[in-house]
Parts: structure tokens; sequence; C-alpha cells
């Protein structure tokens, strides 16, 4: 009784979750105008949005925005992560910590002071300011993600590479690499996605030369109903769970 | 004096179809110290998870002192466990771990401290009332579990191996405590554990189990000396088995050909007739080995020999394969205990140190041995 | 023997780098920040001399206290509802065999990972005055007119407790995995009932799973200025939408500053608290 009630519990609110998902992609093939009424089976929305110029310099923007925020901050999160897991340094908690509220404070906080850095300093708002913030927010996951893996791992492998002749270069390279590869690209992948759905820190940052998907898109719902988001929203969830799914696969492919 | 405090009637218990135990009966003494032993999957920690009231029965009824408890739950059975993990509520300190029962029971404040001063002395930890659980070592968190679990008088305790987590010397310590702990209290004590050693080093009886049924019952040196079956001798310690065929039966011994020696045996309790075949079952303290020109004795040789302190073992090498292993007490002025390997020797044993036991078909092959340390 | 740095290039490296980052693009801008939020307003150059508190004081302005008040009641409501929802939740998934939980763990993450922007905006064809919700009430004639569902603090809450949900579901759930069975039957041993085992031992071993949870959603539920944005019209402001009129229109850069630290001294102050429950348990060592 108890263990059919939990079990009815459980499904009712994954159905919750999502059922506005379910809407959001149904309603995208829906080719009525107003939006609320089915109106038969239609691919019209997602074409509107391929003849819409400015809605696809968006997409090609945010993808190369996604592309190169993800790349570094791979790059720089794992070797903070190799540096904190193998180094000893002074300030080595001052680091974890300020990761750890990176990750922790509301983005609304790290929007700002970023906004504040980038107009004091001079950086003009738009790829640039963008591609800094975008690694910013994303470092921690990776690390976190990288860190997982290392801890995971025999510590005297790099010993042992040493102790054959290899310099702390040489070792990084042929072993610590290899043996955090799939937590670096289950990394790559979080860190493209959480760039591709920004909005709170994209909109302090960005800047009329560079406008990005999740910024036309928001422009477009405060207003109404556009039956084009419905389609752009589709194609952006279709896209992150392929991502989630790929790094899920990279994963648990690695812990065998 | 062996009154009946606890009392199981024909408890059965199945988990997806797969029997754990099999109508099983078991009457347990006042103030005794009864463990079950048994491999693992044998059916004793559910026994003992249907004492305390964490499983239903799904048939036959537990009675204590004539009461039935079967349908109590846990929290309304005068029994207490003791966790094999120890299940110490981390959130608290040892005081209010060992007070948490008392203080279900809405005993008065002056007396629950009375009381849980008196535990934690009891097992030695008076000076640690204020430290949380993870502060403590393996040991001493174990002795807050069996505070926690005595503080409130139980009628019994139950003990689900609850020293298998502690390392070989730390559980000769604790084994010595438990003992003592229960002597002082006059509780009843069910103990569980895999291993036979701490079983007939423990218990007033020992409860053999397998496949959900109770395979001999009695004192450990009845379970040692006097092997109810195949069984329960492989399980409890280490037995050498000579197969044996009768080839005479007299008034109180038997004429058993035992490998091609003609040796005259102890009557068994059971029935034997003449050209019946049978186990002579010998522990490895009881074989001799003897000076390959001896008259008697098998002839074998020596493949190893291992130097265990006060006694050296050996394996020997029968001439028709059979391994014999042989335990005997280091007497370094007996020129005859030098064999080296290889060298040819002959085993033999006294009469009448031998068990016998009839041939059964056996379910478990020897390799399956699981006798875990 | 300690290699100087000379002989560790690559690690000297690295450490610039990483550093270097973090200095300027983290500690740097909180820092501008507080200094920003004690400074005056300028229109033209965003900041100016002489430094004040008159951001602080403002933030205790009738006006936008009343803003601060009910964005904070709406938080609560929506940290209150995600509990409620997530308590149970995360309970009965702990104890669901182990092979269906790696499913339903990883439904509970998609959200994470999917377009929080896009989501909201789904909940909008639901809710709507012609949208799913009502359409469906109509024709099943449990109600004679549509509700106005939209644009109202009732739909600001669910919005947010919709994207906020698994933030709270999944620190509980680590804590419920957590949470032994063993101890469960020990209480049990011991003479307590559900209630007192609920009470005594449940409660205060999930109780930093509850605190992770309300962390991960009270901050960002006043901060998500996009959720009134599309579901609650002007009347049902958060925080984070005064920080952003006051940054991006208003130009008023110390004020919003100062209820940006006002967020940030929240985090604080949950970051603390869930760090004295954890150590309550013993988990951070003891020492």
């Amino acid at each position: 009784m108890t263990r059919w009630l939990s079990r009815a519990y459980l499904a009712s609110v994954y159905l919750l979750l999502y059922l506005p998902i379910v809407v959001l992609v149904v309603f995208s093939f829906n080719d009525s105008r107003t939006g609320y009424a089915w109106g038969g089976l239609s691919l019209r929305w997602y074409q509107s949005l391929f003849n819409n110029h400015a809605m696809v310099q968006a997409m090609w923007n945010s993808l190369w925005l996604a592309l190169s925020a993800a790349t570094v901050s791979t790059l720089i999160g794992a070797l903070t992560a190799l540096a904190l897991h193998r180094y000893r340094f002074r300030g080595k908690k001052v680091l974890n910590g300020m990761l750890f509220v990176v990750m922790m404070s509301p983005e609304i906080v790290l929007a700002i002071s970023l906004l504040a850095l980038f107009l004091l300093v001079g950086i003009q708002l738009g790829y640039v300011s963008l591609l800094l913030a975008h690694v910013t927010f994303c470092l921690p996951f990776v690390v976190i993600t990288v860190m997982a893996r290392l801890s995971g791992f025999d510590e005297r492998l790099p010993e042992a590479a040493r102790d054959l002749g290899a310099s702390d270069f040489t070792m990084t390279r042929t072993v610590l690499i290899p043996v955090i590869m799939p937590a670096l690209m289950a990394g790559w992948l979080l860190g493209f996605t959480l760039s591709l759905d920004d909005v709170v820190v994209s909109t302090f940052v960005s800047g009329p030369s560079y406008e990005i998907l999740p910024l036309r898109i928001y422009s477009m719902v405060r207003v109404g109903l556009k039956p084009e988001v419905n389609a752009v929203g589709t194609l952006l969830l279709v896209f992150s769970l392929v991502m989630l799914m790929l790094s899920q696969w990279i994963l648990t492919r690695s812990k065998r | 004096m062996n009154k009946t405090l606890l009392s199981l009637h024909h408890l059965s218990k199945e988990f997806d179809g797969k029997t754990v135990l099999d109508s099983l009966d078991l009457e347990i003494y006042d103030g005794e110290f009864i463990t079950l032993l048994g491999p693992s999957g044998c059916g004793k920690t559910t026994l003992l998870r249907l004492m305390a009231g964490f499983e239903q029965p799904d048939a036959g009824t537990i009675t204590l002192s004539g009461v039935d408890l079967t349908h109590t739950p846990p929290e309304r059975r005068p029994l207490n466990t003791v966790f094999q993990h120890y299940a110490l509520f981390p959130h608290m300190s040892v005081f209010d771990n060992v007070a948490y029962g008392l203080k279900m029971e809405k005993r008065p404040k002056d007396e629950i401290r009375q009381r849980v001063r008196e535990a934690l002395a009891m097992v030695q930890l008076e000076d640690y009332a204020n430290r949380r659980p993870h502060q403590l070592s393996g040991g001493q968190q174990q002795r807050v579990a069996i505070a926690r679990a005595v503080v409130k008088r139980p009628k019994v305790l139950l003990l689900d191996e609850p020293l298998s987590a502690l390392d070989y010397k730390l559980r000769r310590t604790m084994q010595v405590e438990l003992k003592r702990l229960q002597r002082e209290l006059g509780i009843t004590f069910v103990f569980v554990t895999h291993d036979q050693e701490e079983a007939l080093s423990m218990s007033d009886r020992v409860v053999v189990l397998k496949d959900g049924r109770i395979q001999q019952l009695g004192t450990p040196r009845e379970v040692y000396e006097r092997p109810a079956n195949l069984f329960t001798a492989r399980f409890v310690g280490e037995t050498n088995f000579f197969p044996g065929t009768v080839t005479a039966v007299g008034e109180n011994e038997l004429r058993v050909d035992v490998l091609g020696l003609a040796r005259t045996l102890r009557k068994p309790t059971f029935a034997v007739a003449e050209g019946q075949r049978l186990h002579v079952l010998l522990r490895p303290e009881d074989i001799r080995v003897l000076d390959p020109a001896d008259a008697d004795g098998l002839p074998g040789k020596i493949v190893e020999r291992n130097y265990k302190g006060s006694t050296l073992d050996s394996v020997i090498h029968l001439a028709d394969g059979t391994e014999v292993l042989a335990s005997e007490f280091f007497d370094e002025d007996d020129p005859a205990f030098d064999y080296r390997l290889g060298e040819p020797v002959k085993v033999s044993w006294v009469d009448g140190w031998e068990w016998l036991l009839p041939e059964e078909v056996d379910p478990t092959p020897a390799e399956d041995r699981t006798v875990e340390a | 023997m300690k290699p100087s740095p000379m002989q560790q290039p690559f690690r000297t490296a690295v450490l610039i780098l990483v550093w270097g980052w973090l200095l300027f693009l983290v500690l740097a801008p909180n820092l501008l920040v507080v200094g920003a939020s004690v400074m005056s307003r300028d229109p033209a150059r965003f900041l100016s001399l002489p430094l004040n508190l008159d951001a602080y004081r403002q933030l205790l302005d009738p006006l936008y206290l009343e803003v601060f008040l009910h964005s904070l009641y709406m938080a609560v409501m929506t940290t209150l509802a995600c509990l409620l929802v997530g308590y149970p939740f995360a309970w009965a998934l702990s104890r669901v065999g182990k092979q269906r939980q790696v499913l339903l763990v990883f439904l509970l993450i998609v959200p994470f990972w999917t377009n929080s922007l896009v989501r909201t905006y789904a909940l909008k064809l639901i809710l709507a005055t012609n949208g799913l919700l009502n359409n469906a009430l109509l024709a099943l004639g449990w109600i004679d007119e549509p509700m106005k569902l939209l644009y109202t603090e009732g739909a600001v809450i669910i919005g947010l407790v919709y994207l906020l949900l698994p933030f709270m579901i999944l620190p509980l759930y680590s804590v419920f995995d957590d949470l032994r069975e063993e101890l469960l039957m020990a209480s049990h041993d011991l003479g307590a009932g559900r209630w007192a085992t609920f009470a005594h031992v449940i409660v205060p071993l999930t109780l930093p799973g509850v605190l992770a949870g309300v962390m991960l959603v009270l901050l960002p539920a006043m901060g998500l200025f996009f959720v009134p944005d599309i579901l609650g019209g002007s009347r049902n402001l958060l925080v984070g939408n005064v920080i952003k009129n006051q940054f991006l229109d208003a130009r008023n850069w110390p004020f919003g500053a100062a209820a940006s630290i006002l967020l940030t001294l929240a985090m604080a102050f949950l970051l603390f608290a869930h760090k004295l429950s954890k150590r309550r348990l013993g988990e951070e060592g003891g020492a």
C-alpha cells in the first residue's frame, strides 16, 4: 500500500515536471496562429524561424560563444583541478572557496559584478565580455567534474611516471590527461550547455553588437506568446538533451 | 535451571520465493549465551531480525516467557539489538545515544542520567559521554552500541555479527569483554556470527544453521567433537575425512577398513551393518605423524610444513592422493618430529579419537566450504 | 629537497593563469560591487564620490522595502512548496530499486541542462487565460469562466517551484540515500515509534540536505528576474528585478550593488547554517 502510494507520488511529480516541456514540443508543430488551440500538424514555425535572418544570426552567435566558452573553461578548469589535486601552494583553500562561491552565489550577483568590472576596465560589451563571463560561471562545474575523476585514481601512477624519467610536464601529458579525458569531455559538454542556456548573466554583459539566442528569445517571450518560440525552444531542448545523454554516456562508459 | 525464555515455534520465512527459514524450532534458555553459527545466507541474520521484530515470519510464532510476540512491533519488544555496524546515531553524543531508549520510555531525567552513567561505566567509557560517535575508535563505538542496548535492561540481547568490523586483536578483547558482561548482567545473549572460532569460545550453546534449518544444536564441545553431520564437521574447524568400510560389527566396537588399514573403532550411535561405508573423521590435532618404518598407519609424504608457534601444521599427501592435515604440539626435544618436505611418513591416530558419520548424499562439495575468517 | 619555481615552469604557469583568472574575474568584480554600494549615484559615469551609505538607507525606503518583503515572501513560499513536495519525493526516490533510481535521477538532472527560460515560457502556454489548464477545466465543466492565472503572485510562485524543484530534491535525495536503514531499525529497537523516529532520527539526519536545498532554492527564487517578467506582470517583482532595473534602466549603481550585497549576505548566512548542521553530524572531521 505504502509502496504503491509512493510510486504514484513519484510518477505524478515527474508528470508535472515534464508536462510543460511536452506541451511546448507538441505546440511547436501546431499550425494554429493563436498558439492555444490545435490547428493541425505543421512545420511552418520552424520554417519561419530559419527565414528570420536575425534569428539565424543569433543562433550562430550563441553556438560560437558556447563553443569557445566551453573550450576555454575546460582548459582552465582542467588546469585548476590538476593544480588543486597535485600541488601544495599557499591560498589553496582560498582558491577552492572562490570557486565554491562562484557556484553558489546567485547568478545575478555574478552578473552585476562582471558588468561593473567590464565598464570600469573599458571592455566593450559584446563577444569578449560574454566569453569572459561565461567562462567564469562554467569554471567551477568543470573543476568539480575533473576533481571527481582525479579523486578516484591511483596516486602512485604519477609517481611511477616520474620514477621512470618523465618530467612534470611529460607526466601530465602522458598520464594525467588521458586519465581525466572523460571528465574533460563531460565538463566541456556541461559548459557548452550552461553557456547556451544562460539568460541572467548574458542580460547584463552583452551588447548590441553581438546578439545571442537566449536574449532574443527573452525579448520575444516578454511581450506575449510567439509560436516561433515553441519551435526554437524545442530545438534548444533537444540539443541540450543530446548533450546531456552524450555526457552521461561518456562518464558511465569510462567507469567500466 | 534451564528455563525456556524465548521460544521459536515452526518459524518460516521466504524472500522472493526463496526459503530462508524452514519451519524452525528453537528454545532459548534464560541467562544463556547462545550463538547462531552458519555461512552467509544460512538464515541466521533473518532469524535474529524476526526475534527483534524487523521482519514478520510467514508462519510460526515467537513467544517470550509464554507471551506471544510474533506481531509485536520492535519498539514494544523487551529485546534489544547490537547492530553489525553499530548503528550509532551520528548526530547525538555518546550520552544521548545511550539515553535514547530511556527517553523513549519517558523515564525521569535523574534516572536516565544515573542509568546512562552506569551503563557507560560498565563498558569503561565514563569519560567519553560528551564525544560524538565519529570521534571514537571502532572498539569504543562497539562498546557504546552495547551500552545503548543493555541500558534498557532487555530480557534478551541480540547481537548481529557485532565483532565483524574489528581487527583480530580487538576482536579477541571484545570477546572476553562480552563474555564478562553477559555473566555480570545475567541477560540472555543471542549472538550471530559466521566465525566458528568465535562461536566455540564464547557460547554456552551453538546453533549450526544451513539453508534455514538447524544442522546441530549443542555445547561447543559437542559441536566440535561430535558433529551431527558432514556439514557441521566441515564448517566447524578443520577436519580430515577418511573413507571407511565396516568389516565386522561387535558389541561395543566395529572393525573398519580405512584405505586398506584395519582398525577397531568405537561403535557409533547410528545403526551400522557389515559392508556399510562410512566416514571416519579426525581433527588435525588428533592425527599422529609417524616414521615410515612404523608398522601402523597410512603411507604418504610431507608436502607442506607450517610452524605456528605452539603447533606445527603439516599437509601430507597419501598414496591415493588424499590430503591429510596434521597439527602437532611442538616439542623440540623429539627427534622424530623433524620431518623435511618430501620425506615419506605414515599417518595414524589413536583408536577412539575418531568420530564416525554415515555416508550421506553430500550437497556441498568439499571445495565449497565457506569458512570465512 | 623542494624544487624552486624555475625548475617547475609548468606548475608556475598553471598557478599564475588560475590565480589571475579568479582574481581578475571573481575577486576584483566583487570588491567593485562592495565599493559601488558605498559610492554616490552618477547617471553619466555610473559612480562618483563622496562615499556614503545612502544606498543602504534607500533599501529601507518603504517603497522598496515592500518590494523586497514581497519578493522574500514569494521566495519563502516557493522554498516551502519545494520542501513540501521534495521531501517525501526524495524519500520515496531513495527507496526505489537501485537500477530504476539511476534513470529517475537522470530525469531529475535533465531540467538542469535545459533552458529555464524556455521552460518558463512553456508554463505560460498552460497557465494563460485561454491556455491549456483553463480550457481543460472548462471542458470538464469544473469552472464556468476562465480563471486569471497568469500575471499573478501564484503564477510566479508556480514558475519558481517548477524551475527550482530539482535543486531541492537532489540534495535531499543525497541525504536520504545516505540514511542507513540500520539507524531507523536501531531507533525502533530502542522503543521509538514512527513519529519519534521521524522527529529524533530522520529529521536531524536529513537537515543538511534540507538546508542545502533551501539555499539552492531560496536565493535563485529572489534572483530569477525573468520569471516575473514572463509570468508575473509588473506587480510581482523579485529582488533580481530591482537589481536589474537599477543597473540597466535607472542607472543607480550604488542601490543595485547594495541590493546585490543583501543577496550575498543571505547566501553567506545560509552557507554558515549548512556548515553548522553538517558539523553537528561530524562530517567535517569534527576537528
